[in-house]
């Protein structure tokens, strides 16, 4: 009975969609080891290691730095259900983050309205941003992937205008913003020396949510139905202009999310966070929430295990520092994991073929498997 | 009047890498692939041109010819680097965004790394000055002089060379009229004998060489001959995409719409020397915006009847008819 049930779970679709996740980060640790091994060939093999393990012993540390890029990655994953790419997380993030600091400085409030206020407000300038390139694909047929990086430099630009100009805000002899008052700050989960908020737990929640909608709601169904066939699905008489704004829309207020919860978490270090420095620089988050849903398969659950996953490899790869290898080649093993989960179904498939076939010899190498 | 020829004399060194990375993209799409990757091959060539540039030795021979070499290592590294995009997309059937997305991570992340353990800091420095006062005999050409031989460097004249030569290649050639066919219908291309992939490789490679060459263009004209993982080449990849579009895949209007925005582009930094735009007090970071915004509002209006190639983004698959 079990060995049946394993055999059906091999030819699953989840389990491609994990293989080939699988897949794209070996490759992707694989190609970082190579070039820390042309880096510094001495010290590369404890490098990698910390990278590989660093991360367990600072667990606070990995849940905070996965917040930012669960929002974002559940902003890809959300669109790209719908068949869209959604590469201006970057510009909702960034908005998200001006509106719940512009909140949080310009507005008086109690403790607990304030915080609560600004995390809404975050959402809505996620919301416009994100409402943008909705409406320019729905009504004026222009790709949504030409908008949302057009709109990534405009919400820079303007960021950073409307920072620099606000003199409540910034300081101009620090280049950067005043920190936010205390009121509006995300209470901690009161780990020690970690910035670990309660916006990770409202995150996975919201992942949740997402799961729920997408699969067990008629929006969610209609939404799958035009990513799978946009035609198909106009046929069945549903209204593609409304599910592609609808989208953009709820994308748009989780990368906003995700810059709310960024600037709003209370910071152990310095400048780390409750502050913001104009540098004209496009916020990697963004990108980083494309390798995360990748890597999820566009799958809320799955996205949440990818955001730990990058995140836990972020850790390790400041702690590689102590081996004089900079956090960069993190940045490397990520892109290089972007760019094989762009084929890694393809390749998922042969290699499914000899897993399977593994697993129907009940498991008799284990050690070709790991070889493999 | 000075205002005038420092416009253009400024315009000119920043509208041709576009012009030059506009002219790649066209290459890549109008063969059927979405390059989405200029960027990060206009870093990469930024970078192994500068790379180059730091190695050959600043004082020893003559500059510009340091320059003209350091073009033909930034193509070989733009058309290196292009391979992964065309491998992904065209052998591997891939998702042509993604993967470019990707191919753009990649580069800043890698050039950061390689520069701050090899230099000890974000980017390749070089002490080379390709800058050119005055070329002899032409600069003396009243008005004409003033305006395209003094303050200008080499690369404005090799890149409109390129274009020319371009241009006669894309309209003139058996080659054109096949690359544009497979952009088109690939499969009516395929069924009178031409091979779709081959076509498509050669689009993403001219389209490599020309985002190197580019990439090298900008950090030569705009970036004093530096390379900055950072700050990389500022969206200009993005840009000259948006310059594609805004010249609907087409040279003649890429050019102008390529001068349009690096004009507009050099109006935003040189606000305090113009008079009469520094007295309306509008703050710098809206002209900055100002290429991005014309954009939107040109692609909102011409979006609805766009000339984009037919089958782009679409990977070719023999079987499907």
């Amino acid at each position: 009975m079990e060995k049946k049930k394993k055999i059906s779970f091999t030819q699953s679709k989840s389990f491609d969609a994990i293989m080939a996740a699988v897949m794209a980060a070996v490759l992707g640790l694989i190609f970082g080891f190579i070039v820390m091994l042309i880096a510094n060939p001495d010290k590369a093999v404890k490098g990698f290691q910390t990278i590989l393990i660093g991360g367990a012993g600072r667990m606070p540390d990995v849940f905070y730095y996965a917040t930012p890029i669960l929002m974002t990655g559940l902003a890809v994953a959300f669109a790209y259900k719908m068949g869209m790419f959604n590469i201006g997380a970057s510009g909702q993030f960034t908005m998200g983050m001006y509106m719940a600091m512009y909140v949080g400085f310009m507005v008086d409030l109690p403790p607990g309205l304030h915080c609560l206020a600004a995390v809404l407000a975050g959402m809505i300038g996620g919301m416009i941003w994100g409402f943008i390139p909705g409406f320019f694909k729905a009504y004026l047929n222009v790709n949504e992937v030409i908008t949302s990086i057009m709109f990534n430099y405009i919400g820079m630009y303007l960021v950073d205008m409307l920072v620099q100009k606000n003199s409540v805000m910034y300081v101009s002899s620090k280049t950067r913003t005043d920190y936010l008052p205390a009121s509006v700050q995300l209470p901690a989960l009161g780990f020690k020396n970690s910035n670990v908020n309660i916006a990770i737990i409202i995150a996975i929640i919201i992942a949740i949510v997402c799961f729920i909608v997408l699969y067990k709601t008629t929006f969610g169904y209609e939404l799958r139905a035009t990513g799978f066939n946009k035609f198909g699905a106009m046929y069945a008489g549903m209204n593609s202009r409304k599910n592609i704004i609808l989208t953009m829309v709820i994308a748009g207020a989780m990368a906003g999310l995700g810059g709310a919860f960024t600037i709003l978490a209370p910071s152990s270090i310095a400048g780390s966070s409750m502050t913001y420095e104009p540098v004209n620089i496009i916020a990697s988050e963004g990108f980083d929430g494309i390798a995360v849903a990748l890597l999820g398969s566009a799958h809320p659950i799955g996205t949440i295990f990818a955001a730990i996953f990058i995140a836990f490899i972020k850790c390790g790869g400041t702690l590689a520092s102590l081996y004089g290898f900079k956090p960069e080649i993190i940045d490397v093993v990520i892109a290089i994991i972007i760019y094989f989960s762009a084929f890694a179904s393809f390749m998922s498939m042969i290699f499914k073929e000899k897993i399977s076939g593994l697993f129907r010899k009940k498991k008799k190498q284990p050690a070709e498997d790991a070889g493999a | 009047m000075d205002v005038v020829y420092y416009l253009i004399q400024s315009t000119l060194p920043l509208g041709i890498p576009l012009l030059l990375v506009a002219f790649g993209g066209m290459f890549s799409e109008r063969s059927g692939i979405i390059n989405l990757a200029l960027e990060g091959i206009m870093l990469f060539g930024a970078f192994t041109g500068c790379l180059f540039v730091y190695f050959s030795g600043d004082a020893s021979s003559n500059v510009q010819i340091i320059l003209l070499l350091g073009t033909l290592v930034a193509a070989v590294g733009g058309a290196l680097y292009s391979v992964l995009l065309s491998f992904a997309a065209i052998t591997m059937k891939a998702d042509q965004t993604i993967t470019g997305t990707a191919l753009n991570m990649l580069i800043p992340a890698l050039v950061l790394l390689i520069c701050k353990m090899a230099f000890n800091s974000d980017g390749v420095t070089t002490s080379a000055r390709f800058y050119i006062k005055e070329v002899p005999v032409l600069s003396q050409i009243p008005v004409i002089g003033d305006m395209f031989f003094k303050n200008t460097y080499l690369t404005v004249y090799i890149g409109l060379l390129i274009m020319i030569v371009l241009t006669i290649v894309f309209y003139k050639t058996k080659f054109g009229l096949r690359l544009r066919a497979c952009g088109e219908h690939p499969q009516a291309a395929d069924s009178v004998g031409i091979n779709v992939y081959k076509m498509r490789y050669a689009g993403v490679t001219i389209s490599g060489i020309l985002g190197g060459i580019g990439g090298f263009f900008y950090a030569v004209g705009v970036m004093d001959a530096n390379c900055n993982g950072h700050t990389g080449v500022a969206g200009f990849g993005f840009l000259a995409l948006a310059v594609m579009i805004f010249g609907q895949w087409k040279p003649e209007k890429i050019v102008l719409a390529a001068l349009f925005f690096a004009f507009m582009r050099t109006l935003a930094y040189s606000i305090p020397l113009i008079p009469f735009l520094r007295d309306l007090g509008i703050d710098t970071a809206w002209y900055r915006m100002l290429p991005y915004i014309v954009t939107m509002i040109v692609l909102a209006f011409t979006s609805k009847n766009s000339k984009a190639p037919k089958a782009e983004g679409v990977p070719y698959d023999k079987g499907q008819r």
